[in-house]
């Protein structure tokens, strides 16, 4: 008998007795027996805990991560500061063990979770409107990507070559079984190439996709694009790094009408690439185009403030086929972690994340390049990555790096095999001023 | 009722000359329930007789709306934007759409009211 | 116990903080020497300012207002709403895992691409598949690989005019959205009198353009399609692939597997079968597995093993593409690892046994008070019609009514082709004395139907909200605080 499994052959017994069987094998009679497997699975165990532990720690002995090496890295996934009481309270097992809040008498704590969530998502990115949080941002791009499809009946779908290119592999997959078309546009130091874009964006393009920071870090002027795309009636979607709202404007001031990005920064751990949340926002006037769960407030019969999820009608499980999205569970765990961390951090908090970050990118960026060996390669205004070059492989000076118990930048010539020996280089607030000496010290010998 | 022509997606069609106006029936806004929003197509919007022009949500269902005729936009009611509770309480005194047929032929296909209530019952 | 009714924003005060960061150390000067003004906000985000008690007070609150499976017991069917083990997160919060970087050289996560590859090796097993990619994020998401894999495998073989997927009636509702997400058109075939596929029904709509069936087996009603292995030959001559939605994965581990069953595709629910929790609505993950033919087709990367190193395979012409960042939903991924692990071979069999015994017991108890449509040995879950016809309560009713008496309800209304639908899962994890206890207050539930059905329309009572107005919320749409 398991731990996990209460019920005692005694009890078993019973139960049998009751619906009239001799054993449990009668239950299965309806499986025709050359359906049944006739040997044990081949998986491992049982583990009692202890052995359970012994065998995990073993595994990460295998491993070496950023609680034991000194991070440089980010493209898409970064080592911000996360607070001690953002796991104890996310932890509780009131929020992790619950299901989806279908039964709201009794979820109102998940359901008010989220409305805080979809509140601070809209403040932060000056939207109207926030869902409850998609897969990452990668997947919450390619919904955005849909909105703009699906509100504009076109099937056209710009993005910049700035944008992740991870993000832009994943939108290429959804959109090629959509059969909506994804035109890239080229870059011109280190930023959308505007004449470039103006060449591709017409009366059939539904959404255009800016990723600001870009990928390089660098703070995309989206001015002039907001004009090009609102003149030819398609969506600005922009995808943005939540952590750079507290100092930069938000995509709401800027024009744009879809909001999406990667929270995980927002108090998630790296968890070797997810759980991670991606996230969704928007304008009143495509609320019903959004995917996703969405909680709105409304009162109980005694006339109380209470919260439910709201416009279900566009969802999987009663629009089927026609529904807005196939997106059922999301990451709401991951939300309710950013939420602890946004309200922890509140306004003077994440700015001051997003400043030191700033501030000690700079001082990185500075350092690095001084003595000429290493090369930026832009030259644009940036936040927490920066992108250099030298005359020696990026990865010979990552190994190097790992060597002495650093994780270098990002490999740029994976994604963009022009950009020959270039690394970028991520600076959070996490880094000292001795760790980036460090790098700088190493670097001057390596390079 | 008597001078509305129905199809059997529950769409009521009134004629004037060569412009046709379309709403959901009645029995069709009590299948759904308490409508809380109408989806309305632009003016200047051309539809095939079948495609869907908008979408009536309640609560609980979100249903297509399917034009009864080949044809242009050219009005929709704005009123139902703010108070879509209007097609509940008088389905057939709040049009959706406003339609420029192209094929008056198609109308011919469509079930005049004493139809549409045997249609109803079956 | 207090009533705690306060949104963070009510109790925000300007001046408190909960936050700790250390001084800068380098001095840059000022930011609008490091970024154009141009680019900067003017004023501070609309965040909450509070002290760090205040948060710890008001997410403990929040959580007062919860039920989970810790609470109490949770039978809703579809959801497999099971224990959720803590070592599971003992060994998902070691930093050895939270703290690797997904772009780390290869040689620093060998650990945990070992635990990914194994956990491939092993739900490969379980279904009777060639291999798994963890990468879906959820169930829905399974799906969509799935099929994406499907409509690429015809594809590769010039195979074009397969644009059109079968869906039951039954089926979950992910189903036929999956499939337009997929760019596929929907054909839905009504199931028999038993909830099972109608053997004629699919015959009438296969033909050369069919790229698939979807099933679920069990199926919705939690009944096993005893003629899958006929379903599977039909569809595999008319040149189609079959597809498992793994929903329902608890009532067959160890005892009979999909890919023996002659299905060729199949998403896994880890937040289902594999006891990890559902977090209030994800993280999720659901691995997509396939027969060995579609093992190219695959989302990338793929985790390989070459000369005893654990590697990220992306060279591979034939795969879908990329569908996620990273790799997957990996800290659930290491809970479901644990799992089966604690289980071994045996455990997951008792486990789908126990789950099939709990279900027929109180299918058997229930039957009594409550209208069974179709009355058959059931396996992990068993569907009933409310109170049957004559009654003017409905299921809603119901269902609210065990809030007050401290129960998570079904899942209600449920597969759609039962009126009234209560669909009841209990899991394995659930003792004889829970299920009685249960099955006893549905049985007074029924009791206060006939004799006051008015009390069971206006239920709950004692929960801290009571029936919210739904059609308030989705015409006024306040979905933020201001």
């Amino acid at each position: 008998m398991h731990r996990y499994i209460p019920n005692t052959d005694a009890d078993k017994k019973r139960m049998l007795d009751t619906i009239g069987v001799n054993s449990v094998e009668d239950l299965f009679h309806d499986i025709p027996k050359e359906l049944r497997l006739e040997r044990p699975l081949k998986v491992e165990g049982p583990l009692s805990e202890m052995e359970m532990t012994k065998h995990m720690k073993e595994l990460t002995s295998k491993n070496k991560g950023v609680d034991e090496l000194v991070s440089f890295l980010g493209a898409g996934a970064y080592d911000h500061y996360i607070p001690s009481i953002v796991k104890h309270l996310a932890m509780r097992s009131e929020f992790y063990t619950a299901y989806t809040p279908y039964q709201p008498e009794i979820s109102q704590g998940t359901l008010q979770v989220i409305f805080e969530y979809q509140t601070m998502m809209s403040n932060l990115t000056g939207m109207d409107v926030s869902n409850a949080s998609m897969y990452d941002g990668g997947t919450a791009c390619v919904e955005a990507a849909m909105m703009a499809v699906e509100a504009t009946r076109r099937a056209s779908i710009v993005v910049s070559k700035t944008v992740n290119p991870e993000v832009r592999k994943i939108l290429k997959t959804y959109m090629k079984f959509r059969e909506v078309e994804v035109i890239e546009v080229d870059m011109a130091d280190g930023v959308t190439d505007l004449d470039k874009l103006k060449a591709v964006v017409d009366k059939t393009t539904a959404g255009v996709i800016i990723q600001s920071p870009n990928f390089f870090g660098i703070i995309e002027d989206v001015v002039e694009v907001e004009k090009l795309v609102h003149e030819n009636k398609a969506n600005l979607i922009m995808s943005v790094d939540p952590i750079s709202l507290g100092l930069l404007k938000s995509p709401g001031e800027l024009g744009a009408d879809i909001v999406v990005g990667e929270a995980q920064a927002l108090g998630n751990a790296l968890n070797f690439g997810g759980p991670h949340l991606g996230f969704i926002a928007t304008k009143s006037k495509l609320v019903r185009k959004m995917p996703g769960r969405i909680v709105g407030q409304s009162e109980d019969v005694e006339g109380k403030r209470a919260f439910v999820l709201t416009l279900q009608a566009r969802e999987q499980h009663i629009r089927r086929f026609k529904a807005t999205s196939n997106i059922c569970s999301n990451q709401a765990l991951n939300a309710l972690m950013a939420s602890i961390y946004l309200i922890t951090m509140g306004k003077k908090g994440l700015k001051e994340v997003a400043l030191q970050s700033t501030q000690k990118a700079h001082y990185a960026f500075n350092q690095l390049t001084q003595n000429g060996k290493i090369k930026p390669l832009f030259n644009k205004p940036f936040f927490k990555e920066f992108a250099v070059t030298s005359g020696v492989e990026a990865s010979h000076i990552n190994n190097e790096l790992l060597k002495n118990n650093i994780i270098g930048g990002y490999q740029l010539d994976q994604a963009y095999p022009e950009l020959n020996n270039g690394l970028l280089f991520c600076v959070t607030e996490k880094r000292t001023k001795a760790e980036i000496d460090q790098l700088v010290g190493l670097l001057e010998v390596i390079s | 009722m008597s001078n509305l022509l129905f199809s059997t997606d529950h769409e009521w069609v009134k004629v004037e000359g060569n412009v046709a106006y379309i709403g959901i029936t009645d029995y069709a806004q009590k299948q759904l329930g308490e409508i809380v929003y109408v989806e309305l197509p632009e003016v200047d919007d051309a539809f095939e007789k079948g495609d869907s022009f908008g979408v009536i949500e309640s609560v609980k269902a979100a249903s297509d709306a399917y034009i009864p005729v080949t044809g242009k936009i050219v009005e929709i009611n704005e009123e139902l934007v703010d108070s879509p509770q209007l097609v509940n309480e008088d389905a057939f005194g709040n049009w959706i759409v406003k339609v420029e047929m192209s094929d008056l032929s198609e109308l011919e296909e469509l079930m005049n009211s004493q139809q549409y209530e045997a249609y109803c019952e079956e | 116990m207090r009533k705690y009714d306060h949104l963070i924003f009510e109790i925000s005060k300007e001046g408190r903080k909960a936050y700790s960061l250390p001084i800068n150390d380098v001095d840059m000067g000022k930011v609008e020497d490091l970024i154009p003004e141009a680019f900067l906000a003017e004023k501070e985000v609309d965040l909450p300012e509070v002290s760090e008690i205040d948060v710890v007070r008001h997410f403990t609150n929040l959580s007062n207002k919860n039920y989970g499976v810790d609470t109490g017991f949770y039978p809703l069917g579809s959801c497999t709403m099971k224990y959720n083990p803590k070592i599971n997160e003992d060994m998902a919060a070691l930093d050895g895992f939270t703290s690797l970087h997904p772009l780390q050289p290869e040689e620093t996560v060998q650990g945990a691409l070992e635990v990914m590859y194994k956990l491939d090796e092993m739900l490969a097993d379980i279904a009777g598949m060639e291999r798994v990619s963890l990468q879906p994020a959820a169930g829905s998401h399974g799906e969509l690989a799935g099929l994406m894999i499907i409509k690429s495998y015809h594809e590769s073989r010039g195979d074009l005019k397969r644009k059109k997927i079968i869906v039951p009636d039954s089926a979950h509702g992910t189903n036929p959205a999956t499939a337009a997400v997929a760019g596929f058109e929907i054909i839905e075939i009504k199931s028999d009198k038993n909830g099972a596929v109608d053997l004629d029904a699919l015959k009438a709509v296969l033909n050369d353009e069919i790229a698939g069936l979807m099933l679920t087996n069990p199926s919705t009603l939690g009944l096993f399609e005893t003629n899958i292995k006929v379903i599977a030959d039909l569809v595999h001559e008319a040149g189609g692939l079959l597809y498992y939605d793994g929903a329902n994965m608890n009532a067959i581990m160890g005892l009979s597997r999909p890919g023996d069953m002659g299905f060729d595709v199949i998403h896994f629910n880890l937040h289902k079968t594999f006891s990890t929790p559902h977090g209030g609505g994800g993280p999720g993950s659901g691995p997509v597995g396939v027969r060995a033919d579609l093992v190219p087709f695959l989302p990338v990367p793929v985790i390989e093993k070459k000369d005893d190193k654990y590697i990220l395979d992306y060279d591979r012409p034939q795969t879908i593409g990329k569908i996620k960042n990273f790799y997957g939903n990996f800290g659930v991924m290491l809970r479901a690892y644990t799992y089966i692990l604690t289980m071994g071979p045996e455990g997951l069999k008792e486990a789908s046994e126990t789950a099939v015994l709990n279900a027929n017991y109180m299918m058997k108890r229930l039957k009594e008070y409550y209208y069974l449509p179709i009355d058959q040995t059931c396996k992990h879950e068993f569907v009933l019609g409310g109170l049957g016809k004559d009654s003017e309560v409905t299921t809603l009713d119901i269902a609210k009514r065990l809030l007050d008496y401290g129960y998570h309800p079904p899942t209600i209304y449920f597969p759609l082709i039962v009126n009234q639908a209560i669909m009841v899962e209990p899991t394995e994890t659930e003792s004889l004395e829970t299920l009685d206890s249960f099955i006893d207050t549905m049985i007074k539930i029924a009791g206060e139907a006939k004799e006051d059905p008015n009390l069971l329309k206006n239920a709950p009572y004692n929960t801290l909200a009571r029936r919210i107005d739904e059609v308030k919320a989705a015409k006024d749409l306040i979905l933020k605080w201001s």
